[in-house]
């Protein structure tokens, strides 16, 4: 079909932190100075603004999208807000990417930004909301029970063990170490994981992303353009994104069938058969450690029931055959919504340029392939991005 | 985004601690939204909230795809078309799934130490719904660490009197023995 082909040439990313005294539009600033810099280009080379942040209710600010518009850099430009729960980060970027490979435009600055902070006495009471009003909310849900939930039905249907699956927590916490702007960077072993509270079982303390405030932005260019901004552009030949249903307890959890039908269409523009070959990086959307292997199984990248398998085999270390969330992902580098999922796609750029500094998986990485996933339990979106 | 630029990133943002702003160390602004929301539940969910007033749990057919959903609905978002008949289903179900809860909707902890029990809420599927169709409700009166997957479980309702037409209107499910 006639898109354009859409490098990436730029990125910035805060530092990401429980309590941040920034501002939405600050931080967001923060980070798209930072892109910009990073290519030498500046705002008035920039044709469009994609901006994404997720539920209003965390940063108690209605229409936050328009709060952080101006430190985006969208001041009198054509700015849209991309708003897919957890899934919003990646969103941005294949929306960003739309705007320029349609011809609209030949620059788009793409900026995740969440200050989950600003909710007291915890942003966790925020997300009762997203529940139905009628059918759930008056049971009192929280988050984390479906993410137990969940959890407790992919072991239950593979026949997983909870502690081989904190393994993930392991690796992304050890990755983390190397990040600069990850808030929970740790050196833990399995036994940490397993011996921290409790928070709804099958769900531990270290199994779960923290809560944060940070941002991230990209600068997305047409080939023209990237070609004269950099030596190293990073391309967008691939992106997919699905919806599935909102009565999430009608589903069978065991499996993400929206990821799959996102990275399928993915894969299918970037021309890409066999994706556990091809893809040689990947950052999935680990919010928690069970959903990095949920969603690597999504991905096709690991088979349904083969993900802990991989996984104990050091197939997703940083040195192994397929590394996964080598940033440090949400467990390790932290979670601030929108910015976590955009996180991932720069982390992907920097490591297919060669720039990930001591995070840097070895062998060259040519293909790599960010994850985001949100709203309630039902939504996939994958970039696949190619040196 | 070498670990070079650590100095670079750190001046991007002022990290505080939970006491700077709880303890008025920064400047804060709070607020107590005081909104208040009355919501439709268009024609299916209001019949399904009637009927749980009655003691009864009601899904609807789409004739299409044969599916009985529930909660009701008035479309099939598959087949895309307005659903049939209303169906009785049974009160009784199946554990598809379940978690045990040491926190609350707000993530706070409940005093499991002090001997309160966990919430165990758990996606049910309900005898009578086509295969798979849940819902989220809880379960009691067992103890957590006997919930299995696959467990048989039944309705506990309140008092005809105290029914209000609500999905509360079930106290919880409690485990019975297998189906016959």
């Amino acid at each position: 079909m006639g898109y354009r082909k859409v490098a990436v040439v730029g990125a910035g990313i805060t530092k990401f932190a429980r309590y941040a005294q920034e501002t939405v539009s600050e931080l967001s600033y923060e980070a798209t100075k930072m892109a910009l810099d990073s290519c030498e280009m500046n705002l008035s080379q920039i044709d469009c603004v994609s901006v994404g942040t997720a539920p209003d209710a965390f940063d108690g600010i209605h229409m936050n999208g328009e709060a952080m518009a101006e430190g985006s850099g969208g001041w009198c430009k054509p700015v849209m807000r991309n708003y897919v729960g957890g899934g919003t980060g990646v969103m941005s970027a294949i929306h960003g990417w739309q705007h320029v490979a349609s011809g609209m435009f030949d620059t788009c600055l793409v900026v995740a930004e969440e200050k989950m902070s600003s909710a007291f006495p915890h942003p966790a009471g925020a997300f009762l909301t997203i529940f139905d009003h009628t059918t759930e909310q008056p049971l009192m849900p929280t988050l984390l029970w479906i993410f137990a939930i969940e959890m407790q039905r992919f072991m239950a249907t593979h026949g997983y063990d909870k502690k081989d699956i904190a393994r993930v927590a392991v690796k992304n916490k050890g990755n983390a170490l190397n990040h600069p702007s990850a808030q929970l960077g740790a050196e833990i072993t399995v036994e940490d994981v397993l011996n921290s509270e409790i928070m709804a079982y099958p769900v531990n303390r270290l199994d779960v992303s923290p809560t944060s405030d940070g941002a991230v932005a990209l600068v997305l260019a047409a080939e023209h353009v990237a070609r004269r901004v950099t030596e190293k552009p990073v391309w967008i030949d691939g992106v997919g994104h699905a919806l599935d249903s909102a009565y999430w307890c009608t589903r069978d959890l065991y499996y993400p069938d929206y990821v799959e039908v996102a990275a399928r269409k993915a894969y299918e523009m970037a021309g890409i058969k066999e994706p556990h070959k091809e893809i040689h990086i990947a950052e999935p959307y680990d919010p928690f450690t069970y959903k990095e292997l949920h969603h690597l199984e999504g991905l096709q990248l690991a088979p349904r029931g083969g993900s802990v398998k991989m996984l104990m085999d050091g197939h997703f270390d940083r040195d192994g055959n397929l590394p996964t969330c080598p940033s440090g992902g949400l467990l390790g580098v932290g979670n601030p919504i929108a910015a976590a999922g955009l996180m991932k796609v720069a982390e992907i750029f920097w490591q297919l340029r060669g720039e990930a500094g001591k995070r840097q998986v070895p062998g060259q990485p040519k293909c790599g392939l960010a994850q985001a996933w949100g709203d309630l339990m039902q939504v996939g979106t994958v970039v696949v991005m190619r040196a | 985004m070498d670990i070079k630029h650590q100095k670079k990133i750190d001046k991007t943002v002022t990290s505080l601690r939970k006491k700077d702003v709880t303890g008025g160390k920064v400047v804060t602004e709070s607020w107590e939204p005081n909104l208040e929301y009355a919501w439709d539940n268009g024609p299916a969910i209001s019949r399904y909230l009637a009927e749980l007033k009655k003691g009864k749990l009601i899904g609807k057919r789409c004739n299409k795809c044969d599916r009985v959903l529930l909660p009701p609905r008035m479309f099939c978002e598959i087949c895309w078309r307005p659903t049939d008949e209303w169906v009785y289903v049974e009160d009784t179900g199946t554990v598809n799934t379940f978690c045990i809860s040491h926190v609350d909707w707000k993530a706070g902890r409940l005093n499991i130490k002090g001997g309160v029990r966990p919430f165990t809420p758990a996606v049910i599927e309900i005898d009578g719904a086509s295969k798979g169709m849940g819902i989220l409700h809880m379960i009691d009166k067992t103890n957590p660490k006997n919930i299995k997957m696959g467990m048989r479980v039944k309705a506990v309702w309140k008092p005809a009197e105290k029914r209000e037409g609500s999905i509360t209107d079930i106290e919880y499910f409690k485990p019975i023995g297998k189906k016959k």
